[in-house]
Order: C-alpha cells, then structure tokens, then sequence
C-alpha cells in the first residue's frame, strides 16, 4: 500500500511529473513528512510551491480547510491544488 | 429540474445539444444559450484545460444545485471541454431553460461567471511556442462577486 500524490495544473510542471507514490513506515503521512519527501524525492521547488498558502491539498477528492492538518492514510489519494484559472 | 453536466475530451458542436435538451424541458417559456470559444489573437496557438475528476465534476453539480436553488428552472445545459483545444473551438456552453426569460438568462450569467473564476479547471496557453499558466482576470473576480 502507498499514498498517491496527485500534481495538478502548475505544479506538474515544478514536479516534472503527473503523480507520485509514497510509503511511509507508520502508513501514515502528515503535513510536514509531506513536505520533506517533496523536497528529498522530487524537488525543493515542489516543496516550496506546495508550502504557499495559495495552494491548497484534498484528500480523497475532499478539500482540507487546513492543509497543516493532513492525515493520509495508506490507499489515500493526495490532491496538490494549485490557484485554479477556471474555465 | 431536468440537468444535463458533461466533460468533454473532444470537440463537440453547441447547436446540436440545444435542440434535444429543450426538448426535455416540456412547456418552457424561454431558453437561454451562451457558447464560449477559444479566443484567438495574441499569438495563442493552443489552449489546455487540466482538471482534477473527483473536484472538477462535484463543483459542476454544486452550480448547477446553486443555480436550481437561486433560479426557478426547468433545465439546465452545462457542458466544458478539458484537454487541447485551437483558437475558434468552443470551450463551454451553458443552457437554461424556464417559464420565463429573466431565469433563463440570469441562470446563464450566474453558471459563466462562477465557471470563469471559481471552477476546477487549471488553464495555459501556447503563445510563440511557449506554454503559458493563466489564472482568472480581475474582472472575472469582480463578476463573481455580483452574486454575493
């Protein structure tokens, strides 16, 4: 089992790529783990992009009103939302 | 209210829609169409919508509740394009059908100014061979805010 991390708009291009797979010890991963493996797995620029308050983070297609309380859970979908451009 | 919400990978034809959706929509006074295009100019070559499925459709359905709630509707049209598209290819269009005109045609307005700024959709533009992030303008911002 792992935790899916979605990069959409924007930050699949800081990213390099669509989606990534993590797996954590505990099955467990929360806000400042997810900050860490963005930087050590994937880039700084990731982590920083991720870390500014215009962006915003869903779990399971549900939007956290506080992303600094992210609980992710073995089999979760992690959604990285970048400001949206809208239609 | 009868609705009909789509995401369309491929380009599609407005007018071909209207006429089977008014149909469903038995004794309508008035119905109400707006079709968006690609604009073209400015060097834009291409245009490409990204969308997230679980956040992108579930905010549809919620205008479209929004709408049935704030408007007396019969029906209600909302369809937008995701993936590539050239200059001239149409982007959304939004239908409402009612008893009368004024909710048909503030229906639409409402739909198109939350679809413009509020809606889950990521947007960049290939200008000069250079792709583009676009984010809302700040008249589309202020159009959002007339519904408050």
């Amino acid at each position: 089992m792992s935790i899916r991390i979605m990069y959409l708009g924007q930050l699949a291009d800081i990213a390099g790529k669509d989606e990534s797979e993590f797996t954590s010890s505990s099955g467990e991963i929360d806000w400042p783990d997810l900050v860490e493996l963005l930087r050590n797995h994937v880039n700084p620029e990731i982590s920083a992009a991720v870390d500014d308050a215009r962006t915003l983070v869903a779990v399971n297609g549900k939007v956290l009103s506080d992303k600094t309380h992210l609980d992710a859970r073995d089999g979760d979908e992690v959604a990285l939302l970048p400001p949206v451009s809208g239609g | 209210m009868h609705r009909d919400i789509r995401l369309l990978t491929q380009p599609f034809i407005p007018g071909a829609l209207i006429g089977p959706f008014t149909n469903t929509c038995e004794g309508l006074g008035g119905v109400c169409t707006f079709v968006g295009e690609v604009r073209g100019g400015g060097g834009v070559e291409k245009l490409e919508l990204s969308h997230y499925e679980p956040l992108t459709m579930n905010g549809l359905q919620q205008l479209a509740d929004a709408a049935a709630d704030r408007f007396d509707l019969m029906g209600l049209l909302m369809v937008h394009r995701i993936g590539q598209m050239h200059p001239g290819e149409p982007i959304v269009c939004v239908s409402a059908a009612a008893a009368h005109r004024r909710d048909s045609i503030d229906a639409v307005d409402f739909c198109m100014d939350h679809l413009k700024s509020a809606a889950w959709f990521w947007k960049r533009e290939l200008r000069d061979g250079v792709w583009h992030w676009i984010e809302p303008r700040e008249a589309d911002h202020a159009d959002l805010l007339r519904w408050n």
